[in-house]
């Protein structure tokens, strides 16, 4: 039987990258900047990789960087798993595994120019939207308005402050925060991610929303875009699977007929029509 | 290519010849049932089965098995199981469905782990000459097999009828006792088949297998998914024995003195829970109804969308077999279905 792969490449081999700098963010959250030790590692916002630590495991998570800065790329690693720990107690200098990047579902980077831009962000949600909100302040003159909202349950658990604080100064980017369940230090907005809707100024139906947290928080902000009758080609959700294959074959991050890893993880909301189990 | 003749008497000879030159796997008997195992006499090869416990997936992805090995934090290094092996026996609705898997472990990213054991592996496989108590082949379009074998089998009395379909296969049969096939021969063959394309038909589904993707486009929140799955204990039997079904996960493990690990996969199954679950501990199919369903959708409108519309159940019925609430019936299922719906 003449069944043979075209090229004979182990399409589940992880490529070496050595962390380049390495930083815990809060209790939970670690960030890395990694630069693969062969070659040149191209992606496009919204891809993912597969990061292994040998002998513990593989894990996906989604690039936060903009392929817009400078060579290497940049990940948020939230301590939750078997590598997860593992990879919270590695440093500068120390080795990991990659595959990818993964997802021809990836933010809609060519569609988006010209177009006035929402970026609704829950909790952790900002790691994987952060690559495509740098890639459009980078390409600044290329986009219409642009707002980022951004939700965390509490104080302790924002991330990128320095940055989302900078997103503010800009002038050119209406930055809302709000926070769930503020100490009395906290100034700004209270209460959840959907309280930010209406303080955008903007036209939202003819806008583009980019949505990503929480699987329950999607619920909650679909609703909001409902009552305000927010086209569904306008709004774009990063679904977050268990990929754990990431080449559309082991089947844990299938939704229906659709592997996330292959056709996502960013999809368009009309979409989802043919994918009940999405949300 | 020619089709030849082989006594019942020379094909056993032919098989110790086999047998003598290395790895062949065969169904034998195991207690009243059969299974396949590592062959170690003619005499033991049953090729009368009706239906084997395990399909003969397990050759090409087995129940584990480790696809790298690494030192401790460092790279990984690919490991291949590239041993030659002969699968003696299939039959055609388990070829059909080794035939489905290369297809999918081939296409958008090419598994060379699957495809160098498939390469590793040559098939002989074999008409039913007993119909198993749940096979329904015929309703499914898979009771005989015309591709993906290296020599079909068809047993036709005293003599079976031996058909290279590969180089690989002509070359082994070259080895064998045989006679050019005569007109009253191939006659005999066409009977076979003509009869099992009627009576592997334990449960008769009331349509093409073709029309069942649209009818599930329709059936979606019909009350059969809640009603079957009542009694589903989520054990993940019905994927067990399926030859179609390949959902793995994929996990290391690390030495006892922590220097060195490996990268391995193990067979997983979409009706346990968990399957679906996500750092976090959210789950997406977290509702027995949602697995059962998905699992009936897999079958008969997801796995079809990605190989050109075959039906990835091919009629074995081992999951009707092997399901204790007896509720695994894709037939019955789909027939309900047909029932309730109608051919729209």
């Amino acid at each position: 039987m003449g069944q043979q792969c075209a090229e004979m490449k182990d399409v589940y081999l992880p490529q070496s990258a050595t962390i380049t700098e390495a930083e815990a963010m809060n209790v939970t959250e670690r960030y890395l900047r990694l630069s693969m030790d062969d070659g040149p590692f191209d992606y496009i916002p919204g891809q993912f990789v597969e990061v292994s630590v040998g002998g513990i495991g593989e894990a996906p998570i989604t690039i936060s960087s903009s392929p817009t800065q400078s060579d290497g790329f940049e990940l948020v690693v939230r301590k939750i798993g078997n590598v997860t720990n593992a990879i919270h107690n590695l440093n500068r200098g120390d080795k990991l595994g990659i595959r990818g990047p993964f997802g021809r579902g990836t933010y809609p980077v060519e569609e988006a120019r010209g177009r006035n831009l929402v970026f609704v962000c829950g909790g952790i949600g900002l790691v994987p939207q952060r690559s495509f909100i740098n890639y459009v302040l980078d390409n600044r003159d290329q986009f219409g308005e642009v707002a980022i909202l951004q939700g965390t349950k509490s104080y302790n658990l924002r991330l990128f402050t320095s940055e989302v604080e900078a997103w503010g100064k800009r002038g050119d980017v209406q930055m809302l925060e709000t926070i769930d369940e503020p100490d009395k230090s906290w100034k700004g907005n209270v209460g959840v991610v959907t309280t930010l809707i209406s303080k955008v100024k903007m036209d939202l139906k003819s806008a583009m929303l980019l949505v990503c947290g929480p699987p329950v928080m999607y619920k909650f902000v679909l609703m909001e875009l409902e009552k305000r009758r927010v086209p569904h080609e306008n709004i774009f959700l990063n679904l977050e699977r268990k990929m754990k294959c990431g080449v559309g074959k082991c089947g844990h991050c299938q939704v229906n007929n659709t592997y996330v890893c292959m056709d996502g993880p960013v999809f368009q909301y009309s979409e989802l029509a043919t994918m009940p189990e999405a949300i | 290519m020619s089709v030849k003749t082989i006594t019942k008497d020379n094909f056993a000879k032919f098989v110790e010849v086999l047998i003598g030159q290395g790895n062949v796997i065969g169904v034998q008997a195991k207690g009243d049932r059969f299974d396949y195992a590592a062959l170690k006499s003619a005499e033991d090869l049953r090729l009368d089965y009706d239906v084997t416990l395990q399909p003969p997936k397990k050759y090409f992805l087995p129940p584990a098995e480790v696809l790298m090995r690494c030192t401790a934090g460092g790279p990984y290094k690919s490991e291949y199981a590239d041993q030659p092996f002969i699968l003696l026996g299939v039959h055609p609705y388990d070829m059909i469905g080794i035939n489905q898997m290369d297809e999918l472990f081939k296409q958008d990213n090419c598994d060379a782990h699957y495809m160098t054991r498939r390469n590793s592996a040559t098939i002989i496989a074999c008409d039913v000459v007993k119909a198993s108590a749940n096979v329904f082949a015929s309703s499914m379009g898979t009771a005989v097999v015309r591709q993906g074998y290296d020599v079909l089998l068809t047993d036709i009395g005293n003599d079976y009828v031996a058909e290279a379909a590969t180089e690989k296969g002509q070359t082994m049969l070259a080895n064998a006792k045989t006679t050019e096939a005569d007109e009253a021969a191939l006659k005999s063959r066409e009977a076979v088949w003509a009869r099992n394309k009627k009576t592997l038909n334990r449960h008769e589904l009331k349509c093409t297998p073709s029309y069942l993707p649209k009818l599930l486009n329709r059936a979606y929140d019909h009350p059969v998914w809640e009603e079957r799955a009542r009694t589903c204990f989520s054990c993940g039997s019905c994927n067990l024995v399926c030859p179609t079904c390949y959902c793995f996960n994929m996990q290391d493990d690390v030495s006892w003195d922590l220097k060195a690990g490996t990268r391995g996969r193990e067979w997983d199954g979409c009706l346990l829970d968990g399957f679906t679950e996500v750092a976090g501990g959210h789950e997406f199919r977290k509702h027995r109804f949602n697995r059962f369903r998905h699992r009936l959708y897999r079958k008969a409108k997801y796995v079809p969308e990605k190989i050109g519309g075959q039906i990835a159940c091919v009629g074995c019925g081992r999951c009707v077999s092997a399901c204790l609430p007896d509720i695994a019936n894709p037939v019955s299922v789909y027939n309900r279905l047909l029932d309730d719906l109608g051919i729209g």
